[in-house]
């Protein structure tokens, strides 16, 4: 944070300005697909695997994440 | 550039997940361990009754992995995981959103994804179908039940994407106020019609602690306040430095 702060004015972008550099929506959209992919593993084996559908067998999965699970809203059991 | 984005993403989901892990074990494991006592009573109490009628003792359900590693190692990997997840999504929204949000920088354009993340991803599903502590919820109905709540999760995201949409289309022919109100208005009548249209879901037990079931709705509803909230403002430093040293 501080070697941030000393080189500020050079690097540092404002938070509160526009930047008029949107990223064109032809280059987003590979890693779009990429980026929905992953979210969507990691909450499928965070909050429904072993539940309601299973990929593996057992309950492993289930029985670790159990916590989390109900935590994070998802049903379970 | 995108590709660094979400690589940086998913390093900020880790930290909101670590973070989001340290809520739950503070507000929501003393909640988690009353239901799971609750549910232990019950068992017990069914399984005497079974064998007092003289039928054979109900079989236990096996124990694969302690409360301790539940509680623990358990529920931080659950929580790092969904919070890498989210993370990558969340990069993928700052990088459609950043640059046109009129005249928002990266620091509001992050936070207002993370309003509207929190809001469509969880709050408004939790409306009609809110978390549960274990024992609360019959295992017969987990398909029907995960149906129901990802059903709910997705009309509620697809009625936002619309909503700002639709916004987009009436701002210029009735302002920017009046524009906004009615998208939202249009939100409102989607999600209340869902509210009205999918069924409820009621299995919590009549003898369950009603403060139990506070607490842990409270602590689940924090959780998720610091997973986004976390990605909201960690990642508008990231996202603006990236688009910075990009253009450089």
């Amino acid at each position: 944070m501080a070697t941030e702060d000393t080189r500020a004015d050079a690097t540092a972008a404002p938070l509160d300005l526009p930047l008029r550099v949107a990223i064109p929506i032809s280059k987003i959209m590979p890693w779009a697909i990429f980026g929905v992919v992953i979210m969507g593993l990691c909450y499928y084996f965070v909050g429904a695997e072993q539940g309601a559908t299973s990929i593996f067998s057992g309950m492993g999965i289930h029985e670790f994440v159990h916590d989390a699970r109900h935590l994070l809203g998802f049903p379970c059991h | 550039m995108v590709g660094q984005l979400v690589f940086r993403g998913f390093i900020v989901g880790i930290l909101a997940g670590l973070l989001a892990f340290g809520w739950a074990r503070t507000f929501g494991e003393p909640a988690v361990n009353v239901a799971i006592n609750f549910e232990s009573a019950q068992d017990a109490a069914k399984a005497a009754a079974a064998v007092a009628a003289g039928k054979p003792r109900p079989a236990e359900d096996p124990v694969i992995f302690s409360r301790t590693v539940q509680s623990g190692i358990g529920l931080l990997t659950g929580m790092v995981v969904a919070g890498a997840g989210l993370g990558c999504l969340f990069a993928v929204l700052f990088a459609f959103a950043n640059g046109r949000m009129g005249k928002l920088g990266p620091g509001p354009t992050s936070i207002l994804i993370a309003f509207f993340g929190l809001m469509s991803v969880y709050v408004v599903p939790m409306l009609k179908y809110p978390a549960n502590p274990p024992s609360v919820g019959e295992p017969a109905t987990i398909k029907y039940r995960t149906g129901l709540y990802f059903l709910m999760m997705a009309i509620s995201i697809a009625a936002t994407l619309g909503a700002l949409r639709l916004r987009r289309s009436l701002v210029p022919r009735y302002g920017a106020w009046n524009g906004s109100l009615l998208a939202l208005g249009a939100y409102l009548v989607v999600i209340a019609a869902a509210y009205v249209g999918l069924p409820g879901i009621n299995e919590v037990p009549r003898a369950f602690p009603a403060v139990t079931l506070w607490n842990f709705r409270v602590a689940s509803f924090g959780i998720q306040i610091v997973l986004w909230g976390t990605l909201g403002i960690v990642f508008g430093y990231v996202g603006a430095r990236t688009a910075q040293t990009a253009r450089l």
